[in-house]
């Protein structure tokens, strides 16, 4: 039997305390325990990026991370990105441009894009790629993602001005 | 996969961790120490390793703030074992002091990574294939362990002993690096081959020297993913010494390289082809250098 350990965490602003066995995963907990089905899991070894979530306001691999090790952080998927509207302009753009096919990779996609765009408002192409460079997507060839990126960093710069 | 049953513990105090050491023997999979966790849990999933007790340190640098950040003092920067690579990455400190750590960063898998991998972790790790232990063995850095009996520094090239096999006994932690910064006028260049960006290196060079009026000297040449542990070649080296780069020297170092390297095939290149890519890389590197 695992070991559970009293956690209190904050999941989209929410705090959260739950015994949780000392194995279980953070995007295992965030799934089955919170209900937060928008954190994928693809590989479960850190290749294919399915599993990003922000912890502490950094992006991280969600199957890397015990959730027991969350305890007092603050933990943020898609779901509350996604509701807060912080990143609506960034979902508009990925539908218009066609981003995404299957699905599978974006929630992830969005928070790693969303990552760029706050630390490097002025990302070129070649930046985008390198930063969203861990994150696999099967469907797109990452064109459409890029564009969608590219087309969202420069509006914000516009709305900036 | 998911990980295999496992006791977890998270220390306080460095004292409890040594406490923990002592008690675990020297068995291999006893007990593990967990820092960022970016190599040992896709062990633990992919079910590799299967440790009875995970040690997590993670944060133990709330507790212990050596453990964590990057420190000046005089001539050398003092690099905690649990600082992360983007920690690094983005310090200008480091960019300034040893950029050739900050160019190596980039190389290191992906931001997401880069904010949970720990500087000290992938030493301690020593992947063959990895940037910081080749870095370390160019800067000539110091590697400070520390356990219950005290602490004692190894020089990196000491350090690294083989295939994920390094100097560290089962009862020490790896606590700070202490990197000596180079010598005004020192050049650095770090360049990596790999099959995809963030991908693990195929070849890759760390490189450091000093350029008087286009003479080269100090030059270490230091490969990642040519052996079971960074190597230092050292006559290659020794080839530019006290001479100008040019097409006849570096041909001279390109021969040697093959009497020094002995590149193992992996899934996707053969040794010949790596060996190949080495030259090709130390082509490049000094063309860097002595630009």
């Amino acid at each position: 039997m695992d070991t559970l350990i009293e956690t209190t965490l904050l999941i989209n602003g929410e705090s959260v305390t739950r015994r949780i066995p000392v194995r279980q995963n953070l995007v295992d907990f965030l799934r089955e325990d919170m209900g937060l089905t928008g954190t994928h899991i693809g590989c479960e070894h850190g290749v294919c990026g399915a599993c990003t979530v922000r912890v502490d306001g950094n992006i991280v691999r969600g199957c890397l991370m015990l959730a027991v090790q969350a305890e007092g952080r603050a933990v943020e998927t898609i779901e509350g990105l996604s509701n807060s509207g912080e990143i609506a302009d960034l979902q508009d753009a990925f539908h218009k441009r066609n981003a995404l096919q299957c699905g599978f990779c974006t929630p992830a996609m969005l928070l790693t894009a969303q990552d760029l765009m706050t630390s490097q408002p002025n990302a070129t192409r070649e930046q985008i790629r390198e930063h969203i460079s861990g994150n696999y997507c099967r469907c797109t060839g990452y064109q459409a993602i890029v564009d969608a990126v590219e087309t969202t960093l420069a509006a914000r710069l516009e709305k900036a001005r | 996969m998911k990980a295999p049953p496992f006791a977890y513990t998270r220390p306080r105090a460095l004292a409890d961790v040594f406490d923990l050491l002592e008690n675990q023997g020297l068995n291999g999979d006893g007990a593990k120490i967990l820092a960022g966790g970016q190599s040992l849990m896709p062990a633990l999933n992919m079910r590799l390793s299967a440790p009875e007790l995970l040690i997590d340190i993670s944060r133990l640098g709330e507790q212990t703030p050596a453990l964590t950040g990057i420190r000046v003092d005089g001539g050398h920067v003092h690099i905690g074992a649990l600082t992360t690579h983007a920690t690094i990455g983005a310090s200008p400190d480091i960019r300034r002091h040893l950029p050739l750590l900050a160019d190596a960063v980039e190389h290191i898998a992906h931001p997401a990574i880069r904010n949970a991998g720990t500087f000290g972790g992938s030493l301690a790790i020593a992947d063959p294939a990895a940037e910081w232990p080749a870095c370390c063995v160019a800067l000539d850095a110091r590697i400070v362990l520390a356990s219950k009996a005290g602490t004692r520094r190894v020089a990196a090239r000491d350090f690294f002993q083989g295939l994920y096999a390094t100097a560290m006994q089962a009862n020490e932690v790896l606590t700070e690096v202490v990197i000596p910064i180079p010598t005004a006028g020192t050049r650095h260049v770090f360049l990596e081959l790999a099959r995809r960006r963030g991908d693990y290196a195929i070849i890759g060079v760390a490189a450091l020297a000093k350029i008087l009026t286009g003479s080269i000297s100090n030059l270490r040449l230091v490969y990642l993913g040519a052996s079971d542990k960074p190597i230092l070649a050292e006559r290659t080296s020794q080839v530019f010494v006290l001479r100008k780069y040019s097409e006849s020297s570096l041909q001279e170092a390109q021969d040697t390289l093959g009497d020094e390297l002995d590149p193992a095939a992996d899934l996707y290149s053969s040794a010949a082809t790596k060996l190949h890519l080495a030259r090709v890389l130390t082509a490049r590197a000094m063309k860097q250098l002595a630009a």
